[in-house]
C-alpha cells in the first residue's frame, strides 16, 4: 500500500509560532518522504536545539533531538554504522553555523551520504531573538539592543569552500520547491546541504515574508511588489558539475550568486558534484564488505554468547616464545 | 657486593626523545621475557616530539613483577642526560654504562636539562667538590660504589662500518641505541642468541635494518666481554625455559584488544596523549579475523574534530545498534560532558575509555596521574546514571573492556572506563589473553514489536514505564519500532515533556537502573581483596602493581598487610566495601592525586574515614619503595597522617 504524507505526521502539538517558517519546511520534508515512499522505519530526522529541534517530534519517522550544535556528529555516526538508512540532519543557522561551525567544515571533509537541511532565520528564536550567524552587519532586529556588530556568514559559500557536494537553497513559502530539493538532495550521492531561507515572525522584523515578497521593493512603473526570491534554474543557470575539469569555473560562479542578495535571493541547487568520493565509499575502499556487513549489523557473538572475534593473530606476535 | 644476583635486577635506558629509547627497551624486554623472565617496564617521556629526555624501567625477575623500584641496577646510556638525570639512582655494585665521548660534557652545556632540575644536580655534586660535568656524575656515582663501563661508541661505529664495508656512517649513528643495550647485555652475560632474536622481532619489518642492528650488537658485545673481563660487576640475567602461553602485554593494546573481542564496531577519537594508541590500533587492525574461517569482521574509527564531535559520533553510531565507543583523556573528556548526559537521559550504551593523565588544564601532559575520579563520576550537568569501572593493571584492562560493553548494553548507560597514562605505557609479562572468558551480554533488546509494546497512539514504547526500569531497546531501523530521542525530558515515546509527574517518573526509571546494575554485578567486579591485616590500604587504578610488589616484600618481613581495591567507581559499592572495611584497625587511602579523591567518595559512601593518606601527584608512577616505605612509616607508628611522595625522574 502507498504511503501517504498522512503516514509521516504525528499527533504532537505543534508549538511553533502561527506563521513560522518551519512549518513550510517541516510540510517539505514530510512531502519529499512521501514522494519518495520512504518506509518511516528506515529514515531517521537528526536535529539539533532550538525551534527546528521539535522538527523529528513531528515527523514519523525515527527522529533523534540531539544538542546543540551537535547535529551532524551525531547523524554522521548513525548513518556510518547502518548506511542503509535515510538520514537527514536539521538545525538552525544558530546551530550549525554559530555552535556547530566546526563540525559543518568537517562535515564537508567527509562528505557523508546524507542531507542536511539549516533552517535560516538569522535569529535565535527559541532564546527571544538574538543575532544569530547570518544576520547582516548592522542589522538591529526587534529584540536586540544593538545593532548586529558581528559580520554575517555566507552558509553557501562555506558549504562549497567544506567541500559539501550538493549545495542548494529554498525558501520555506516556495514548499513544493523545496520539497523538490529536498528529493535531490536524498538522491544525491554525497552530503547534501539545503539552506532554508525562514522568516522568523516573531523576532526577525527585517527578513519578513514581506519583504522576500518584495512589499518595501516596489517597482517603479508597474507599481508592483519586486519579490526578491528567483529560481536560478529560471535564468539557465546549471551548477552541477559534469565534468571534474569544470571544478573551479563551477565554484567560481557559485560564489558569485551566493554573495547575492537585498534585492535578488537565488533559490535552487547552487553546486552539485557527484565525483567525490563519499566517506562511506572511503571506507570500504579499505573494508571491501563494509556495504553489506556494517558496524551495525555485525554478528559479534556464537549462539553461546561466546565472542566470535578472533583476535589470535595479533596474540601471537605479543608471545613471549615467539 | 660480593655475591651474584641473579634475574632480579632493575635496568634503566635513557636518551633523546626520538633516539631510540623505545626499541631498545622492547628489544631488552622481549629478550628478558623470551628468556623465560618476568619483566614489568614503563616509559617516561615529556610532551615533545625530538630532543627531550626520555627514559624506560625495566624491572627483570624470576617471580611476576607489577611495578618499578627507584633504584637502578644498571643505567644504559649514550648520551650526557642520562647521566646527569638518573646517576643518584644507580645503587652500590650496579653499573653505568656510558659514550665515553661525552664525560666532559658540562651540566651547562645540555640545554634539555630544564632550571629546576639542573638546579638539584649542581647541589649535588657542589656538596661533594664534583665537576659539573658527566665525568662530575660519574664520579659522584664511583664513589658510592657504582661500576662504570665507558663504551667508545663512536670508535666503534667507525670500526663496525669498515668491518660492515658501510661507509654510511651517519645512518649508522642510528644504532646507538641498541649497542648501549648490547653492552647492558653484554655485562650481565646475556644469551646472545636470545638477544639477536628478539633484535630481529622488534626490527622484523626491515630485514636488512634487522641483520645490521644485531651485527653491530654483535661487536659491541665482542668489545665490552674482552674490555670488560674481570669486573666487579655481579648482576646476571640466565634464560630459562619460558612458561607457557606467556606474552608481553602492553597497555597500550590491551583494552583495543578487549574492543575487539568485545564487538565494538565504532570508535572514534580525537587526537591526544595517552589515548591515541588505543584507537591507532584498531585502525591499524580494522579488518578482524572471526572465528569461521573465510569471514571477516571489522570496526570503522573515525578521526573526529574534536571530543564533543567524537563523543556524538559514538552515540549515534550505537543508536543503530553497533558497540560504540571512544577514547580520550581528561582535556577531551571535559569536552564530552554534556554529550555524556545525553546518552544517560536517553539510555543509549556507548564506551569511553577514559586514559588519565596529569591536569588540571593541558596539566602534565605525558605523565601520570589519578585526578579524573571525581570529575569521570560527575561529569555532566543535572542528574543521570552511569557506571565507572576503574582496572588497575593491563591484564584487567583486557578483561574489563569486555565487561563495559555489556555493562553498557545491559544498563543502557553510558560507561566511562578508568584507565591512565601509567597503565598505556607500561608493559608487562603475563599469561595470555583468554578472549573466550568473558561471555557477550547485549542486554534486553527488541527485534519484534507486537501490539503490547505500544502506547495509545500506536507509537512503540522506548521509555516504557514498569516495575522493571530497564525497558528494551531497539535500534534505528527496526520495522514498527519508531521511536524519538531528545536531551528534553521524555514520554514513553520519547517525545518532549514538562509534565512534573512523568518528569519523576522518568528521573526514577533512570536512576533505579543503578540499583538494579549494582544488585547484579558480580562482587568482584566492585571490590577486590587481597591478603589480609591489620592495615588496610584502600586504594584504585594502576596504584595496584606497586601495592601487590610492596604487600609481598612486607610479608617477607612478616609484616601482613590488606590491599582493598575499588573497581566499581559509580553506582557505589558501599555495603560490600564496608564489610570489607568493617574491623579494619588502620584505614590507609593511597591514590595518584592531591586530595585523595577516593578517600573522600569512601567516606562519603560509608562513613569511614581513612586514618592515613598516602598521594602523590608529580606526575609519575608510584614505585614499590615508596608504598613499602609508607606503609613501613604507618607500622612503626611515625607517619603523619597525610605522606605525599615525590620518587621519580
Amino acid at each position: 500500500m502507498a504511503l501517504k504524507l498522512s503516514d509521516y505526521k504525528t499527533d504532537v502539538h505543534n508549538d511553533w509560532c502561527p506563521g513560522c517558517g518551519d512549518f513550510g519546511i517541516l510540510n517539505a520534508i514530510q512531502m519529499a518522504l512521501a514522494d519518495m515512499q520512504v518506509p518511516p522505519y528506515k529514515a531517521t530526522i537528526f536535529s539539533g536545539i532550538g525551534c527546528s529541534g521539535k522538527t523529528p517530534h513531528f515527523i514519523r519517522t525515527y527522529g533523534i533531538h540531539t544538542l546543540h550544535g551537535r547535529v551532524l556528529p551525531f547523524a554522521q555516526g548513525a548513518k556510518l554504522a547502518n548506511p542503509d538508512l535515510e538520514m537527514i540532519a536539521v538545525g538552525g543557522d544558530g546551530d550549525g553555523l554559530g555552535i556547530g561551525a566546526g563540525h559543518f567544515v568537517s562535515a564537508g571533509r567527509r562528505n557523508v551520504d546524507m542531507v542536511y537541511i539549516i533552517f535560516d532565520n538569522a535569529v535565535y528564536g527559541l532564546t527571544k531573538g538574538q543575532a544569530a550567524p547570518t544576520l547582516k552587519l548592522g542589522m538591529k532586529t526587534k529584540s536586540l539592543p544593538q545593532p548586529n556588530v558581528n559580520n554575517s556568514v555566507n552558509p553557501i559559500a562555506l558549504a562549497l569552500v567544506a567541500g559539501f557536494t550538493f549545495i542548494a537553497r529554498g525558501y520555506s513559502y516556495d514548499v513544493r520547491h523545496l520539497k523538490d530539493l529536498i528529493k535531490k538532495a536524498v538522491a544525491h550521492k554525497g552530503l547534501a546541504f539545503i539552506d532554508v531561507q525562514q522568516p522568523c515572525p516573531t523576532y526577525n522584523d527585517i527578513n519578513t515574508k514581506e519583504w522576500y515578497q518584495g512589499f518595501d521593493n516596489v517597482d517603479p512603473e508597474t507599481h508592483k511588489a519586486m519579490p526578491r526570491i528567483y529560481k536560478l534554474e529560471e535564468t539557465g543557470y546549471d551548477g552541477v558539475v559534469h565534468d571534474p575539469s569544470e571544478i573551479n569555473a563551477e565554484m567560481a560562479q557559485v560564489i558569485e550568486k551566493s554573495n547575492e542578495w537585498d534585492d535578488k535571493i537565488p533559490i535552487g541547487i547552487f553546486y552539485q558534484n557527484e565525483h567525490v568520493p563519499t566517506y562511506q565509499e572511503r571506507i570500504a575502499a579499505r573494508i571491501p564488505d563494509y556495504f553489506a556487513n556494517p558496524p551495525s549489523t555485525q554478528q559479534i557473538a556464537d549462539e553461546n554468547d561466546k565472542s566470535i572475534t578472533n583476535i589470535d593473530r595479533l596474540l601471537s606476535d605479543l608471545k613471549v616464545d615467539k | 657486593m660480593e655475591k651474584t644476583t641473579t634475574n632480579s635486577l632493575s635496568w634503566v635506558i635513557g636518551g633523546a626523545q626520538g633516539s631510540g629509547v623505545d626499541s631498545a627497551a622492547n628489544i631488552f624486554s622481549r629478550a628478558c621475557a623470551a628468556g623465560g623472565l618476568e619483566i614489568f617496564g614503563k616509559r617516561e617521556y615529556y610532551s615533545n616530539i625530538k630532543g627531550e629526555h626520555s627514559y624506560f624501567t625495566v624491572r627483570v625477575s624470576d617471580m611476576p613483577v607489577h611495578s618499578h623500584v627507584d633504584e637502578i641496577n644498571v643505567l644504559a646510556s649514550f648520551d650526557a642526560e642520562t647521566i646527569f638525570r638518573h646517576f643518584e639512582d644507580v645503587t652500590s655494585g650496579g653499573a653505568i654504562i656510558y659514550d665515553s665521548d661525552v664525560v666532559n660534557t658540562l651540566l651547562s652545556e645540555v640545554p634539555t636539562v630544564d632550571d629546576p632540575a639542573a638546579v638539584r644536580i649542581r647541589k649535588t655534586l657542589e656538596k661533594t667538590g664534583l665537576a659539573l660535568s658527566v665525568q662530575g656524575a660519574l664520579d659522584h656515582a664511583k664513589r658510592r660504589g657504582v661500576i662504570l663501563f665507558p663504551v667508545p661508541f663512536f670508535h666503534l661505529l667507525q670500526e663496525f662500518a669498515q668491518k660492515a664495508n658501510d661507509p654510511a656512517l651517519s645512518k649508522l649513528t642510528r644504532m646507538v641505541n641498541v649497542m648501549a643495550l648490547s653492552a647492558s647485555m653484554a655485562i650481565l652475560d646475556f644469551d646472545n642468541e636470545v638477544f639477536a632474536k628478539a633484535i630481529q622481532f622488534i626490527f622484523r619489518a626491515k630485514k636488512k635494518v634487522a641483520d645490521l642492528n644485531v651485527s653491530a650488537a654483535a661487536h659491541v658485545s665482542n668489545y665490552a666481554k674482552a674490555k670488560f673481563a674481570g669486573s666487579d660487576f655481579l648482576y646476571r640475567l640466565k634464560t630459562k625455559r619460558t612458561a607457557q602461553d606467556m606474552i608481553i602485554a602492553q597497555g597500550s593494546q590491551s583494552s583495543a584488544l578487549g574492543k575487539m573481542v568485545a564487538g565494538c564496531r565504532f570508535q572514534t577519537y580525537y587526537p591526544i596523549t595517552p589515548a591515541s594508541d588505543d584507537s591507532e590500533f584498531l585502525e591499524a587492525n580494522e579488518i578482524l579475523d572471526l572465528d569461521s574461517p573465510g569471514k571477516k569482521g571489522s570496526t570503522v574509527v573515525v578521526q573526529t574534530e574534536d571530543e564533543i564531535a567524537a563523543i556524538a559520533m559514538a552515540i549515534g553510531s550505537a543508536l543503530t545498534g553497533a558497540r560504540s565507543a571512544t577514547a580520550t583523556s581528561g582535556p577531551g573528556f571535559s569536552l564530552m560532558a554534556e554529550a555524556l548526559g545525553w546518552a544517560g537521559i536517553n539510555e543509549v550504551p556507548i564506551v569511553v575509555s577514559l586514559y588519565q593523565r596529569a591536569g588540571p588544564s593541558t596539566g602534565l601532559p605525558t605523565r601520570h596521574e589519578q585526578g579524573d575520579l571525581n570529575f569521570a563520576i560527575n561529569a555532566g550537568h543535572g542528574e543521570f546514571p552511569r557506571i565507572v569501572l576503574a582496572s588497575g593493571d593491563i591484564e584487567e584492562s583486557f578483561y574489563d573492556t569486555i565487561k563495559v560493553f555489556n555493562l553498557a548494553d545491559r544498563y543502557q548507560m553510558p560507561v566511562i572506563h578508568m584507565l591512565d597514562k601509567a597503565i598505556a605505557n607500561s608493559v608487562t609479562t603475563c599469561k595470555n589473553f583468554d578472549p573466550k572468558k568473558i561471555e557477550i551480554d547485549r542486554g534486553s533488546t527488541v527485534t519484534q514489536i507486537t501490539d503490547k509494546d505500544k502506547g495509545a497512539a500506536g507509537n512503540y514504547l522506548r521509555f516504557k514505564l514498569s516495575d522493571n526500569p530497564i525497558s528494551p531497546r531497539v535500534v534505528l531501523g527496526t520495522k514498527d519500532a519508531i521511536f524519538w530521542n531528545t536531551g528534553d525530558e521524555h514520554t514513553e515515546e520519547g517525545h518532549i515533556t514538562e509534565d512534573p509527574e512523568l518528569r519523576v517518573q522518568m528521573m526514577n526509571k533512570r536512576m533505579n537502573k543503578l540499583q538494579v546494575a549494582l544488585r547484579e554485578i558480580p562482587d568482584e567486579d566492585k571490590v577486590v581483596a587481597y591478603g589480609s591485616g591489620d592495615i588496610v590500604l584502600v586504594g584504585w587504578g594502576s596504584t595496584k602493581g606497586a601495592i601487590i610488589d610492596a604487600m609481598e616484600k612486607l610479608a617477607s618481613e612478616g609484616v601482613k598487610i590488606k590491599f582493598v581495591q575499588i573497581r566499581l567507581m559509580s553506582p557505589f559499592p558501599t555495603d560490600l566495601l564496608h564489610s570489607m572495611l568493617k574491623g579494619a584497625k588502620t584505614v590507609v587511602d593511597i591514590e595518584m592525586n592531591y586530595s585523595g579523591q577516593l578517600g573522600s567518595l569512601v567516606r562519603q559512601h560509608t562513613g569511614i574515614e581513612a586514618d592515613y593518606q598516602i598521594v602523590k601527584f608529580n606526575g609519575r608512577p608510584m614505585s614499590l619503595d615508596e608504598v613499602y616505605n609508607a606503609v613501613k612509616r604507618i607500622k612503626n607508628g611515625d607517619a603523619p597522617r597525610r605522606q605525599v611522595l615525590k620518587s621519580g625522574a
